[in-house]
């Protein structure tokens, strides 16, 4: 089976910045895989999210998701690629504030018929199926996302980039904002739930206690050429 | 897209609702400007298309169209009886129907006029006049009248009812010609146009009234007459034909002396503060010696008289009153606007009016119909330049395009005022969508995170300004339907137009349509601030 990731001679720097952030020699991610990213803050991990996810202009044949050169995508191609291959969560702020936590889980599958398909053609069930799995209370499902707290968010917005079984989940800091316990209980959460689905899981974090929970662990400053002394 | 579009702008009901309503009413007030704006036209238009010429007395094409069809303002001075035959004598005339007007009943214009006028008269592009009851009253029956569908429907009026009519154009009367009641004998159809509020009498109706005065301005405050105080003992009284054939001296309280004598106590209280001198006394002592037959307008007729009616009693009063003595036989001829002639039943007016200057055979206008219409520009300058009298014929098409000319600078400013409202309302939507942008730039990323191009967040923005934008139009519609329905009647008794809550027409979806596009150009902006805002963010915005 192909690797999910391959980053291949990934270098990147913002324009008109006078150094480069990321130079990664390479880094290949196998189906279902989680890998653990340690690193401080400011040394390029979000960078390489975003560049992961098609949100930066990386050269072509240095990123590949699927087996999809993600640098030769053009604009509207490579968000329509994203949504049908990526799953994402952020640090804070997750969820669009007004929906319902349903709601929110549903909205891949707004905009991609792929991941809709993968959903099971009843992306509401399958957000609710998803909701419980990663235990989030019934009465928390339509209440609107803003009222839930921030351990319940984090646990919409893994629903939310699980459902539909994208290839690969990338996760920026999830755990930044919970407290101890909840840090654990969530990265075994979401690891359990990647490999129900299947899915890789890129999962980036400062916070070393989280390491041991993961297939595999890799230093950020270890990958990347330019951070290294 | 539609539904995060609709959930988003519900999460901000409360600020789209005011937007929406503040386009609303924009919508409304263009839409209705234009509609009043048109409909007004229509309806002039319909009014006076049956008439290819109006002859009157020389003045202003529109002041004369104004007060001969619409009952509009003063009629001016009259044209005589030989003016009318002159005319209607022309070989290129196919019909002339003479015309009296400057009363009012109940505040809806009293036209004297023929019988022909329902015959001849065409509105609406030809339609003729059509009687819903009864039939017109006969020629030179003084007693007959047929009324208008907003007059009849207004009152209640049918083939039957008794009414009279007050001096004046005024919908409050000043003097009220209770003496020459009318008794209806038909009801028009509704036509839409200004005849609708008319009540229509005979040209020896219209005399009756008028026995004692010649043509009448059609401005109380114009009629030398009119704070004469004389209204008072006719006005008091629904006619009587017996009226004069109580003598003073027959009636409990007699006549014989001063109105001050017949002040009621009650009344007299009330006298001190009237300015003028004056005359209750009468009302009172006819109300106690007589029968009343109130008919459904007397007590209107009764409070104007009093409004009117100088102070009775007071010393000062007594010379003023010997001057005006109303039911003393005596008095009748003696000075030629007594009101008293008023008094008598329409069978007394020739005896009573020995002496009068009236001349009843003066009319204010003529309505001419002609064979040809080729005829017409030639037939104007003919009369334009009758030696007999001064006298104008009147395009009525023309007159109206000069009324437009005239109205034109207004109905301008209104348009612009009411797309002025639009535009405020229009830039209040993009100060919305503006000014809750910064607080959505995570929502944006989001919805980029799982999939929607920079193009789909644009469209977001447009999306839901086309809503609050097509909200306010179809609130805005609905506004003016309501608004519409409660100011029909009000716009059908004082101008016989109807606007009726029809549905848009194409002028009106036209600007609907622009209104939208302006909504949409102008949700441009703040669309393509998100446009960049999403690309510049990617997946990280700054919080």
């Amino acid at each position: 089976m192909s690797p999910v990731l391959v980053l291949d001679n990934l270098s990147f720097g913002w324009p008109g910045a006078p150094r480069g952030v990321l130079d990664i020699r390479s880094l290949s991610l196998a189906a279902g895989e989680n890998l653990f990213l340690r690193g401080p803050s400011g040394c390029g991990k979000s960078t390489l999210l975003s560049a992961i996810a098609g949100m930066v202009n990386v050269g072509p044949g240095q990123i590949r998701v699927a087996g999809v050169d993600v640098g030769m995508l053009k604009g509207g191609a490579r968000d329509r690629f994203r949504v049908e291959h990526i799953g994402m969560i952020f640090q804070v702020f997750n969820l669009v504030p007004w929906m319902s936590a349903l709601d929110n889980v549903q909205l891949p599958c707004r905009f991609s018929a792929a991941r809709r398909a993968r959903a099971g053609g009843d992306p509401g069930a399958e957000a609710h199926r998803l909701l419980s799995a990663l235990h989030l209370p019934e009465a928390a499902h339509r209440a609107p996302a803003r009222t839930l707290s921030i351990g319940q968010q984090q646990r919409v917005a893994a629903a939310r980039a699980l459902i539909g079984a994208p290839e690969l989940i990338l996760a920026d800091e999830p755990t930044s904002a919970l407290d101890e316990d909840a840090k654990a209980a969530f990265a075994d959460l979401l690891a359990a739930e990647c490999a129900a689905a299947g899915a890789a899981l890129l999962f980036v974090s400062h916070d070393r206690g989280l390491e041991g929970r993961f297939d595999r662990a890799l230093d950020f400053r270890d990958l990347n050429r330019w951070i290294a002394p | 897209m539609i539904g995060v579009a609709l959930g988003s702008l519900w999460n901000r009901r409360f600020v789209a609702a005011l937007t929406m309503a503040s386009i609303a009413l924009s919508v409304a007030l263009i839409l209705g400007v234009e509609r009043l704006r048109t409909e007004a036209r229509d309806s002039f238009a319909n009014s006076a298309s049956g008439i290819d010429l109006i002859v009157a007395a020389r003045g202003n094409p529109v002041q004369i169209l104004m007060a001969t069809v619409f009952g509009v303002g003063s009629a001016g001075p009259g044209i005589s009886r030989d003016t009318y035959e002159m005319v209607a004598a022309r070989p290129e005339v196919a019909w002339a129907v003479p015309m009296q007007m400057g009363d009012n009943h109940r505040g809806f214009p009293v036209i004297g006029t023929t019988d022909a006028y329902f015959t001849r008269l065409r509105h609406s592009g030809g339609q003729p006049l059509v009687f819903a009851q009864g039939v017109p009253f006969e020629e030179g029956d003084a007693a007959g009248a047929v009324v208008g569908a907003e007059v009849a429907a207004r009152f209640g009026y049918a083939p039957g009812t008794v009414i009279v009519n007050a001096h004046g154009a005024g919908a409050v009367a000043f003097d009220v010609h209770e003496d020459a009641p009318f008794t209806i004998t038909g009801v028009l159809e509704r036509t839409g146009t200004a005849v609708d509020r008319m009540v229509l009498v005979s040209l020896a109706g219209f005399d009756a009234l008028h026995a004692a005065r010649g043509p009448v301005a059609a401005d109380p405050f114009d009629d030398p007459l009119a704070g004469s105080g004389l209204a008072a003992p006719g006005a008091g009284e629904p006619a009587m034909p017996g009226g004069l054939a109580v003598e003073d001296d027959a009636t409990p309280e007699g006549h014989g002396g001063h109105p001050v004598d017949h002040v009621p106590e009650a009344e007299a209280a009330q006298d001190a503060d009237h300015a003028q001198d004056v005359d209750h006394a009468h009302e009172a002592d006819l109300s106690a010696a007589e029968d009343h037959e109130h008919d459904p307008d007397h007590d209107m007729a009764t409070d104007h008289a009093h409004d009117v009616s100088p102070a009775a009693g007071g010393s000062e009063g007594q010379a003023d009153h010997g001057d005006h003595d109303h039911d003393d036989p005596e008095h009748d001829d003696h000075d030629g606007h007594d009101h008293d002639d008023h008094g008598h039943g329409a069978e007394d007016v020739p005896d009573a009016h020995a002496g009068h200057e009236h001349t009843p055979d003066l009319l204010n206008a003529v309505y001419v119909g002609l064979a040809d219409r080729g005829a017409v520009l030639g037939l104007q300058r003919a009369f334009s330049e009758y030696r007999g009298e001064a006298i104008s014929a009147v395009l009525p098409n023309v007159a109206l395009l000069e009324l437009w000319s005239i109205t034109g600078t207004a109905e301008t400013a209104l348009q612009l005022m009411a797309w002025a409202v639009a535009l405020a309302g229009i830039t209040g939507m993009v100060v919305m969508l503006s000014a809750t942008l910064e607080a959505r730039r995570r929502e944006f990323a989001i919805l980029r995170s799982v999939g929607a191009t920079p193009a789909r967040v644009f469209a977001l923005i447009l999306i839901e300004a086309a809503v609050l934008t097509l909200g306010g139009l179809a609130l805005g519609s609905l506004l003016l339907t309501v608004a519409t329905l409660l100011a029909d009647p009000i716009l059908s008794a004082r101008f016989g137009m109807r606007i009726g809550a029809g549905l848009a027409g194409r002028g009106e979806l036209a600007m609907m349509g622009a209104i939208l596009l302006a909504g949409l150009a102008a949700a441009l902006l703040p669309a393509l601030r998100v446009y960049r805002m999403t690309l510049a963010d990617g997946l990280s915005p700054r919080m």
